[in-house]
């Protein structure tokens, strides 16, 4: 179905109209009758500059984004690492699948207190946590991007005879790379998760941890603040995952926009 | 048979994919061999089990029992020495890589310097009318266009024999007739062996030196003819001699007749259903 | 012995065929690898057993479990919070999606908003519903239902944009109703990608689910869990993550099975994994 496209201002308009009438209207129910636990935006914007902006973008915003993308590049590569040898030997993957299937379907959050009990509560739990849990779907997702690898690329790499090595790095890791880029970016929302739940818990420092102290102080604006920065995180990052994509698997999106 | 000195020897090769009473017998008995430097035709009628003769020549399928021999060695398995060009040109180059990468792809594994195979990569290129597309990606290019770029890749490869399967099934009638005669021009240049498949019996006949006729499943060469006409050719005139004509007819023919005969033990050679006693698949 | 030449192919795909029973005899040897080393990585001390007890022990434990009367009622409460979430969820993303999908001044106008507000992790809210509901089911639900809406109604969105439009066009221009359109020709057009949403849904319910009783307190599994962790139960805390995780494995196949069997007719939807 063909969308006629509007002209760029519209489209900023009808982008933005929204969401502006949606904190208006919020301020203005906001002030006409105050509540506890839905302060104005205007509120939590102050708040803002007393809090968040205050000092604890060094103290906690950083670690936390420091943990988050630790632990998401750690998931990422023992995903690929693993996923390329699964899928390349058939009866590996066999045997594989349903022994990930049974620890990927282990809710993430679990697995908090189970690292908790190895590495108590510091950085490398959080660490841990998210990489634990964000692995899934880049490792599944990279099994099945190497087992969906053409058969006559096969062949061909076979019958010219490539080595081992140059069959994974240089066939099999590009080839699987679409679907990849598929499964890291399911792992990205989980990390986000992970991260903030890693805090939740047990913590002294971070955003979730933030969070939480806030809501125990009743400090709603503050709170609030802290969602905002969470959704903000969660936008940028996969904005820029969206940018590394289009780097990553340039050609995959060239073959398709020239179809 | 060829009075030169044979590159590649395939005697009693046979293929049955099963066992049992669902057993099917693509190949039944396949001897032949190929001179070096010759440009050899292969034809037969769909499903002849073609496909199955290139991947057990190719090294890519064992076979149930005979011998392939490239320049002497057994073939077990992908031979070095040899390239083959497929019919699906689009899926066995890789879309992540540009041309010349493509190209180069191969050449990695054989031991040259960067400088060497800078040079093969551009003078393949060059080899099939392509000299300005190395920095392309195989997509960007047409089905033509992609389809000269295997072969490029194939002849970087420097090959001792070059093995094509129905590389230009795919292909409309005009790039096609543009890439027979670069086939042709390249084993001219080259000195390379050719061993092409096709189902294309006016090809054959244009492009060989001898057109081997492949009989139905369980397949067996059912007829070699000679191909005599002269050296240097082109798809205008060659096409409307009287000679090509005769031979085209002849190729024709002997394609009906194979699509009613097939290999039978008994036999100990080709016959039809009616002629041969049935012979039990072991 | 001649043969025609159809069956070629078909000779080579039974040679493939053979091999059906090949993935679930491996599987098996998988899952029995993986109870060896669970077993023996702990008892050889490679792992520390009082954190990671061998399976016997979690075996123990959980046979444990099943008699006691407070594993089954938070087991019961864990499952009913997840399908009253997941029904919900799948009601109003069904009805959302198809009022915002349909109409399409409102799709475009709310593309920006749904765009911003799917990558906000649903457990950030977590404090909020505590303040809002306490510790109590409703919290965890609201959890639920906000994380799981959101694969419901961006499935249904896909699926009214696909609507055949030639089908919408012809019902219009024979002046059939509006609310008989919906019924009669864009549901079920829409119903493989309902199903879709429903499984991707499923699961997620079911994780968070388990998140809230475990990090708010409200009755079920992960109440459970929580509860053997403070009180250093290791064994009975590892027992009940398995069974969590079997739920979850369940769950999984028991909608893609349900899936497949209503939707056998229709060509798959591309897959995620």
């Amino acid at each position: 179905m063909r969308r006629r496209t509007r002209p760029l201002r519209l489209r900023i308009v009808f982008a933005v109209a929204v969401p502006i009438a949606i904190v208006a209207a919020w301020q203005i129910v906001a002030t006409a009758r105050p509540s506890l636990y839905w302060p104005s935006p205007l509120m939590i914007v102050q708040s803002f500059g007393r809090t968040w902006l205050d000092g604890m973008i060094v103290q906690d915003v950083l670690p936390s984004l420091g943990r988050f993308v630790v632990g998401y590049l750690i998931a990422v590569v023992v995903g690929v690492v693993l996923g390329l040898l699964i899928g390349s030997f058939r009866r590996l993957r066999y045997a594989a699948e349903p022994v990930i299937d049974i620890f990927r379907a282990v809710p993430p959050p679990v697995i908090v207190p189970v690292v908790m009990l190895f590495v108590g509560i510091g950085d490398d739990m959080k660490i841990i946590v998210i990489a634990i849990g964000s692995v899934w779907p880049v490792l599944l997702n990279t099994v099945e991007g190497v087992r969906g690898i053409d058969e006559v690329q096969r062949s061909t790499a076979d019958s010219y005879r490539v080595s081992p090595w140059r069959r994974y790095v240089r066939i099999a890791l590009p080839a699987a790379t679409p679907q990849i880029l598929v499964g890291a970016r399911q792992s990205l929302s989980i990390a986000l998760i992970m991260m903030v739940i890693s805090e939740m818990f047990a913590a002294t420092n971070g955003i979730g941890f933030n969070i939480v102290q806030f809501q125990r102080l009743f400090a709603l604006p503050e709170m609030w603040g802290g969602i905002v920065i969470l959704g903000v995180i969660g936008v940028v990052a996969n904005v820029l995952f969206t940018f590394a994509e289009r780097r990553v698997a340039a050609w995959h999106f060239g073959m398709q926009e020239s179809r | 048979m060829s009075t030169v000195e044979p590159i590649l020897e395939v005697s009693g090769l046979r293929k049955v994919y099963g066992s049992g009473p669902g057993a099917v017998e693509a190949i039944g008995s396949l001897d032949f061999s190929i001179g070096r430097g010759e440009l050899v035709c292969i034809v037969g009628p769909s499903g002849a089990g073609k496909t199955t003769f290139l991947r057990c020549v190719s090294g890519l399928l064992a076979p149930t029992s005979g011998t392939i021999a490239l320049e002497g060695a057994p073939v077990s398995g992908p031979p070095p020495g040899m390239a083959v060009v497929l019919q699906e040109y689009g899926r066995s180059l890789y879309p992540w890589m540009t041309v010349a990468q493509n190209v180069e792809l191969p050449l990695l594994e054989k031991r040259m310097t960067r400088a060497r195979r800078a040079e093969l990569v551009t003078s393949s290129l060059v080899a099939v009318g392509l000299p300005h597309a190395g920095r392309q990606y195989p997509w960007q290019l047409s089905g033509g266009m992609q389809q000269r770029v295997a072969i490029a890749r194939a002849i970087a490869y420097e090959p001792h024999i070059l093995v094509m399967d129905e590389p230009f099934a795919a292909v409309d009638a005009q790039t096609r007739a543009e890439l027979e005669d670069l086939v042709r021009g390249l084993w001219q240049r080259l000195g390379v062996t050719v061993l092409f498949v096709t189902h294309d019996i006016d090809e054959s006949v244009y492009l060989g030196e001898r057109v081997l006729v492949l009989s139905s499943a369980p397949a067996c060469i059912l007829a070699e003819i000679p191909v005599d006409l002269p050296a240097a050719r082109d798809q205008l005139t060659t096409r409307a001699l009287p000679r090509f004509v005769e031979l085209r007819t002849e190729v024709y023919e002997r394609i009906q007749e194979a699509k009613h005969t097939s290999y039978s033990a008994d036999a100990g050679g080709p016959a039809r259903p009616a002629d041969a006693v049935p012979a039990v698949v072991g | 012995m001649t043969t025609t030449s159809a069956s070629l192919p078909a000779a080579r795909e039974r040679t493939r065929a053979r091999g059906r029973a090949e993935p679930f005899l491996w599987g098996l040897v998988g899952v029995v690898v993986l109870a060896i080393a669970l077993q023996v990585v702990p008892a050889l001390g490679i792992v520390n057993p009082q954190f990671f007890p061998p399976l016997d022990r979690v075996v123990v434990a959980f046979a444990g479990e099943l008699a006691t009367p407070a594993f089954w009622s938070a087991l019961l409460a864990t499952l009913y919070g997840w399908l009253l979430g997941l029904a919900i969820a799948t009601v109003a993303g069904v009805v959302l999606g198809v009022l915002i999908a349909g109409i399409p001044i409102v799709a475009e106008l709310l593309n920006s908003t749904i765009e911003f507000l799917r990558p906000i992790p649903s457990v950030a809210l977590v404090p909020l519903v505590v303040l809002l509901f306490g510790i109590s089911m409703q919290a965890t639900l609201v959890l639920v239902v906000y994380a799981s809406l959101w694969q419901v109604l961006i499935q249904v969105m896909y699926g009214v944009r696909a609507v055949d439009v030639v089908a919408t066009e012809t019902a219009r221009s024979y002046h059939v109703a509006s609310w008989r359109q919906v019924t009669r020709v864009i549901w079920p057009s829409i119903l493989p990608y309902v199903f879709v949403g429903i499984r991707l849904a499923a699961t997620v319910a079911l994780v968070l689910e388990i998140t809230g009783e475990l990090v708010i307190g409200s009755p079920g599994l992960g109440k459970q869990i929580s509860l053997a962790q403070t009180s250093g139960a290791v064994d009975t805390m590892y027992a009940l993550i398995w069974v969590s995780a079997l739920l979850g494995v369940v769950v999984s196949i028991g909608s893609r099975a349900a899936e497949r069997r209503t939707m056998f007719w229709h060509p798959s939807i591309r897959g995620e994994v």
